[in-house]
């Protein structure tokens, strides 16, 4: 009797802990993605029968976690430096490096908000009503650099600093502002257009040349067991359902614009 | 090492140590002497920050306590602010973090206090306030101690409802366990390695207090 039970049990723990078998590959993705990838990962795993987990953080939280072994496959940055940081550490694929989009960047505020984005763009920022502004910390996240060089050109910087408050990365400062605790945000045009976000407020898209382009880049990591598996999902990317997924989000991509 | 940071947190723990021992000692009072029935439900919700994660009091604050609801409106309107991205938010959302860390070392060390001795109070005349103050209070000092040297440390360390709910605003509510994830994030192992070495340092102070008291180097109050 008690072996019977011994068996169960070990076939619970089995069942919990057990590597599945199949074709599996991770993604270590920017928090402006958490939409668009979720909803092409899906898609490819209904395709291919590969699965597909994400993890998303900002780029620069994730580029550390890759630095100190995390085991990703592919990592898809909001920018093209930290994929480059770790082709030169050895960390990369070289020829994997692919330009899959261009993020933008908007000014969001709630649906009752009564800043006039329309007519003052940026400088609706200056209204007495705006208390806080969410941006990502741009020490990591490449959205909150492009906050800061935004503000830096509509010189507001200086006027507003005092009110920003700083997401971990570019998705907790949507959420800081679609809960209200902020006023506005500067966030990916990518929030905006998901369905959690799209009818809960309006937004402005900043201009492109307010702010160093947002090249996303992905690369394939060295240290990944799924090399080709990876490279086959950054292939698939590439063909024409994929880029319209993306561009329904609000990506500009790569080819489009050059 | 950022000591706006570090200031600030100090400052966080020593408002939140002293707020819980306002409200922590009547509350583990209540709970040491009570005959209500159902006594363990309060018990249970005293308990709950042990186990629920820091990232559900943290949502709670952002969004029971938000703009959105009535209760974060009400708030709003008495302070023209909200509570998430401020300090007053840090310091609630860190007594409810800390609050067994205090009540329950309190209720413990009260109720090893010899009921005989309680009843002998009364007897002479004297009132609840006063078997409390010259009775309760002088046995229960270590209780006391490590209830606020825990709430204490505790909020020092606090990392994922400041993490949720503070913003990262310099000298606001960027505190010291914040500062050392962003140095992380950044690469600067340096900078990261000397706050984490302090904090280190400051936790196992409060901690030796703690086991100090334990073995009741004082057993009773100190001064008279």
């Amino acid at each position: 009797m008690t072996a019977k039970w011994l068996a169960v049990v070990l076939l619970g723990l089995a069942a919990l802990f057990g590597q599945a078998a199949a074709q599996e590959i991770t993604i270590a993705a920017a928090a402006d993605l958490s939409s668009a990838l979720t909803e092409l990962t899906s898609d490819y795993q209904k395709q291919t029968g590969i699965k597909v987990r994400l993890s998303f953080g900002s780029s620069g939280n994730l580029t550390q976690q890759i630095k100190n072994g995390a085991p990703f496959d592919l990592f898809f940055s909001a920018d093209e430096d930290y994929p480059r940081q770790l082709i030169e550490a050895g960390l990369a694929e070289p020829d994997s490096l692919y330009r899959y989009a261009m993020g933008r960047l908007i000014l969001w505020v709630p649906t009752s908000s009564a800043l006039d984005l329309e007519h003052q763009g940026m400088n609706a920022l200056l209204d007495s009503s705006m208390k806080k502004l969410a941006i990502a910390n741009p020490q990591h996240a490449p959205y909150g650099r492009a906050a800061v060089a935004a503000l830096r050109h509509f010189q507001l910087y200086g006027k507003v600093a005092d009110r920003l408050v700083l997401g971990e990365n570019v998705s907790q400062a949507a959420q800081f502002v679609e809960s209200g605790n902020a006023q506005a945000g500067l966030i990916a045009l990518s929030h905006a257009l998901a369905p959690t976000m799209k009818d809960k407020g309006r937004y402005w898209g900043v201009p492109t040349d307010a702010y160093p382009e947002l090249d996303q880049g992905a690369v394939v990591l060295s240290r990944s067991q799924h090399k080709k598996e990876a490279a086959a999902f950054l292939a698939y990317l590439k063909t024409s359902t994929a880029r319209a997924t993306l561009r329904r989000y609000g990506f500009a991509l790569p080819q489009e614009n050059h | 090492m950022d000591w706006q940071a570090f200031w600030l947190t100090i400052r966080l723990a020593v408002l939140v140590a002293a707020v819980l021992v306002a409200i922590g000692v009547p509350i583990a009072y209540w709970i040491t002497y009570s005959r209500w029935r159902w006594k363990f439900l309060a018990e249970a919700v005293v308990a709950l920050p042990i186990v629920i994660p820091p990232t559900v009091l943290g949502f709670y604050v952002l969004v029971a306590l938000g703009p959105r609801s009535p209760l974060g409106r009400w708030w709003e309107s008495l302070t023209g602010h909200t509570l998430a991205f401020t300090f007053e938010g840090l310091v609630i959302g860190s007594i409810l973090y800390s609050l067994p860390f205090a009540v329950q070392p309190f209720a413990a060390s009260f109720s090893s206090v010899d009921t005989k001795l309680i009843a002998a109070s009364a007897t002479l005349g004297a009132s609840r306030v006063r078997t409390f103050f010259r009775v309760i209070l002088p046995l229960s000092i270590s209780g006391l101690v490590t209830g606020v040297a825990l709430s204490f440390a505790h909020t020092m360390g606090e990392f994922g409802v400041v993490l949720m709910v503070g913003g990262n605003i310099p000298g606001v509510t960027r505190t010291v366990s914040i500062d050392i994830y962003d140095q992380v994030q950044v690469s600067n192992y340096a900078a990261a390695n000397q706050t984490a070495l302090v904090l280190v340092l400051i936790a196992f102070l409060v901690l030796s207090v703690v086991y100090a008291l334990n073995r009741r180097i004082w057993a009773t109050w100190p001064w008279k």
